[in-house]
């Protein structure tokens, strides 16, 4: 008895910290419609600002609370002026944008905070006067618990104050409910949303300055934090304070109950939970459904032309090229090669569901990491060779996209997004877990090509062959009739039904067919690096998929092999740098603000006006 | 046998009482216009029939079959095809693709991973669009179309699979006086080529009064007259509705 009760106060203890740091991101989409990545660097932030303000300030109680809230404070305005600088220029863009646009900021916060507080984990200090465990039934519960467990109903009260019984709480809970009428009554929109971000970022920072006494201070906190406070906003309804309360409440208990009865998942019970809610109620325990749905953004794409003879000459020029590299490239040269035939087929089958299909998909990692550890299991566990593996690769990460996509087309925008970011969590977390099959943390090794492919050369041209014929068949779909299905769907969804077509179906199918094409890059992936590890899995893998699409430009076929290309050669070069991802996210933050239709995009926008030019010449 | 009949259909939206108790039935080969003011439920009504939206109340049966609880795209498959009042067409495809969508789920290709879309039906299509006069702008881009001509295109979609009933939802809103007579000749001449029913609403009364067979006039959702051309023309409640809001018979009425 005693027993549970203390889990059942580590449970509330541990949701009083989520609950800030969801509670703020819950604000801020709230009103802003932003899904705010950068949020868990905004914690992070708080966690090691407060370490150095405590050891600034006098040591004692006075010390450390006044450290705690002057380090919520200072996070508070770094979140207003993260909106003032960046993310005010994107309400209007697509969610795919402000994604990276705030991953971007999660590289830039990251690389400040290595090299401010350097690479080594912190062990921050007690709370004085809260240091030692108070006993109840019988079992030690520490005091700083309890005092956490009653700091996030307070502040959850603080909230709801100034929330309901302010006029600016009044503007924030009209915008949150309302978008279009709040604007329509003359609502000051810019100060609002400054105002909401700093009010986001305080709360979160304040998670992160609380956590300092239960946890050590790394750069990992952001990422691992991110995931969960998503899930807490979407189980309790974004926009909804009391919302993330509860949901934080629920996620807290069943973390602390999960961990008795199934050790092995309690990461997965979590996601398993959102993803229920998510179907059975899309907008949350205590969310409210929209109003005014938020019109999806999409870039006006051109009608797809065919192929004409000078695409066809260009196309079988690339690829003789690519057939030719051996013979000047030397083995580095072909590991980079490899590694960009892999990510282009990665990123085409992305851009295949967000681009053709409409569909966002913030989690496509789980299928590039269902293939390759599909394929890393045949080998571990049935001793399969390479032709096995490559086999079993698609079929696992289809089989994944099979069981997920049939949620996942339930849903669309944010939503939706959230989703897909679930199920990938749900299998890096499985992969994470389940140590027997999956190694866990170490992953498996030993998953090497038969010899006479062990050469770098013969495994390029294996790789040349399979993602030039991946892309190929990807493109030929998108031309078909169920390419064309699909685009009807996302641009006149009523139309589909109303000629006879199971759209949600299609939208399955194309599920699987993405993830199959995902899963033939994991596996030709993993046996080119003969290991596979949870990373693979991974929220940045995932966010590398959309960072190429971004680049390469949503909307065009050939747009993912130039991103895929771009992306990895930059993170090549990038990577010997110091302080690669600090220059990688403002580059990222530069083609978002500054290039919004990518490189092939702007390419083609520039050809367009020079075309015009030339033409309006001729015509003089 | 009437091609559609329709008893006692309701649909509440929140309080409001959209569609309340809505019975008629359209003949084989017959214009049945439906008519009333702006709110009137005419759009409501539509998409009961046609599987969009579910009734809350009541029963429309196609050809003998009770096709209430049905969804939109099996209705369709059994030969009932629409428009949309705002139009819904893929803008990023050609005016041609978007007919050969329609051809593609008619002739069940819709799941075909191979064939270049592009080259399948294409002559067909283009006999749909030349019906319609859209043939010469096949290979524009539908998001690029000026608003009568998408009307035109949507109506072309809604042929595509040869359908029995063809529910129009105001299929000349928008158009020029002149167009829009054009395309209610063409309504009405496809209806004369091919024992096709239609059902459409209209606010110009003109277009309603020249080539109607028979009108369904709806208020609040209700159904307030049905009859002939003169029949309702004459009919006291019916002015009521049209002139006691101040609007005229062409203009759009007061809103329920
Ligand atoms: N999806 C909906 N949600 C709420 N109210 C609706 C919805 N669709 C229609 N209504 C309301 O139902 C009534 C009938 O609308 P509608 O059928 O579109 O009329 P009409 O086509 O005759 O102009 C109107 O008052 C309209 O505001
Ligand atoms: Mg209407």
């Amino acid at each position: 008895m005693g027993f549970y009760f203390a889990q059942f106060l580590t449970g509330l203890a541990s949701a009083s910290a989520l609950f800030l740091v969801a509670s703020g991101l819950s604000i801020i989409f709230g009103v802003t419609r932003i899904v705010n990545f950068a949020h868990g660097s905004l914690y992070m932030v708080g966690a090691y600002l407060a370490y150095s303000v405590v050891n600034w300030l006098p040591h004692g109680v006075f010390g450390f609370w006044a450290a705690v809230v002057i380090a919520a404070l200072a996070v508070g305005v770094l979140g207003a002026v993260v909106e003032f600088v960046l993310l005010r220029h994107l309400y209007r863009s697509p969610e795919l944008f402000q994604l990276v646009a705030t991953f971007g900021v999660v590289l830039v916060i990251q690389d400040a905070a290595l090299a401010i507080w350097g690479p080594e984990d912190i062990v921050g200090p007690r709370a004085p006067g809260l240091d030692s465990v108070v006993r109840i039934f019988g079992e030690p519960i520490p005091e700083y618990d309890l005092a956490l467990i009653v700091i996030g109903p307070t502040v959850l009260l603080a909230v709801w104050l100034v929330l309901n019984r302010t006029r600016w709480g009044t503007l924030v809970l009209a915008a949150t409910q309302d978008r279009e009428m709040a604007a329509a009554l003359g609502i000051n929109q810019t100060l609002l949303f400054t105002s909401v971000f700093f009010l986001g970022a305080f709360l979160a920072g304040l998670g992160g300055a609380l956590q300092i006494p239960r946890e050590t201070i790394s750069l990992l906190m952001d990422l691992n934090v991110i995931a969960e406070a998503f899930v807490v906003v979407v189980i309790g309804g974004m926009g909804s304070v009391p919302g993330a309360f509860l949901a934080a409440a629920i996620i807290g208990e069943l973390n602390a109950f999960g961990v008795l009865v199934f050790p092995q998942v309690t990461i997965v019970l979590a996601f398993l939970v959102m993803a229920v809610v998510l179907v059975l109620r899309p907008q949350g325990l205590l969310g409210r459904p929209e109003i005014h749905a938020h019109a999806p953004a999409h870039v006006r794409e051109a009608p797809l032309q065919p192929f004409g003879h000078r695409q066809r000459l260009a196309v079988a020029t690339v690829i003789v090229l690519l057939a030719a590299l051996p013979m000047v490239a030397g083995d580095f040269t072909l590991v980079l090669a490899t590694d960009i035939l892999v990510f282009a087929v990665f990123a085409a089958s992305l851009q295949f569901i967000m681009g053709t299909g409409g569909m966002v998909s913030f989690g496509h990692a789980a299928y590039f990491g269902l293939g390759a550890y599909g394929a890393a299991l045949v080998v571990k566990h049935l001793g399969g060779g390479m032709v096995s593996g490559l086999v079993a690769a698609p079929l696992a990460a289809g089989l994944g996209a099979l069981l997920f996509g049939w949620f996942c087309v339930r849903l669309s925008g944010v939503y939706l997004a959230m989703l897909t970011l679930a199920a990938a969590q749900i299998v890096w977390a499985t992969a994470f877990q389940w140590q027997e099959v999956t190694g866990g943390d170490d992953g498996i090794l030993g998953v090497w090509p038969p010899g006479w492919l062990a050469d770098r050369t013969a495994y390029y041209y294996l790789a040349l062959v399979v993602c030039c014929g991946a892309i190929l068949a990807l493109r030929r779909i998108v031309y078909a009739p169920f390419g064309y299905v699909l685009r009807g769907g996302r641009d006149a969804p009523l139309r589909m039904a109303a000629i006879g077509i199971d759209l949600r179906r299609h939208q399955w199918f194309a599920f699987v067919i993405a993830g199959v094409f995902a899963g033939i890059a994991g596996g030709i992936y993993v046996y080119s690096k003969g290991s596979v590890f949870p990373d693979e899995l991974a929220i940045p893998r995932s966010v590398n998929g959309l960072i190429m699409v971004l680049f390469g430009g949503i909307q065009t076929i050939l747009g993912p092999i130039v991103g895929a290309l771009t992306f990895t050669v930059l993170e090549d070069q990038l990577s010997r740098l110091e302080y690669w991802r600090a220059i990688l996210g403002a580059v990222i933050l530069f083609v978002v603000l500054i290039a919004p239709q990518g490189i092939v995009g702007g390419l083609a926008r520039l050809a367009d006006a020079v075309t015009d030019r030339s033409m309006r010449e001729a015509e003089r | 046998m009437s091609v559609l009949q329709v008893t006692g259909l309701a649909k509440s939206f929140g309080g409001l009482k959209a569609v309340d108790d809505v019975s008629f039935a359209v003949e084989p080969g017959e214009l049945l216009a439906v008519i009333g003011p702006n709110g009137a439920g005419k759009t409501t009504c539509f998409n009961m029939i046609s599987g969009q939206l579910r009734a809350d109340a009541g029963t429309v049966r196609f050809d003998g079959t009770d096709i209430s609880r049905w969804p939109a795209r099996k209705i369709w498959r059994l030969g009932v095809g629409r428009t949309f009042q705002i139009t819904a067409t893929a803008p990023s495809m050609t005016v041609r693709e978007n007919v050969q969508l329609a051809l593609l789920s008619h002739h069940r290709k819709s799941s075909n991973l191979w064939r270049p879309a592009t080259t399948m039906y294409q002559d067909e299509a283009d006999r749909l669009l030349d019906r319609v006069g859209m043939v010469e702008q096949a290979a524009r881009a539908a998001g690029v179309l000026a608003y009568g001509d998408l009307k035109r295109l949507e109506l072309a979609i809604a042929l595509a699979h040869a359908p029995k009933l063809l529910l129009l939802d105001e299929p000349t809103a928008g158009m020029a006086p002149g167009e829009r007579t054009n395309l209610m000749a063409l309504i009405a001449n496809i209806v004369a080529d091919e024992v096709i029913s239609v059902l459409f609403t209209e606010h110009d009364m003109d277009s309603v009064f020249g080539h109607a067979d028979r009108i369904l006039v709806l208020n609040r959702g209700q159904v307030l007259a049905e009859g002939s051309v003169d029949e309702v023309r004459n009919d006291a409640r019916v002015r009521a509705v049209y002139l006691g809001g101040g609007g005229t018979y062409g203009g759009s009425a007061p809103n329920a």
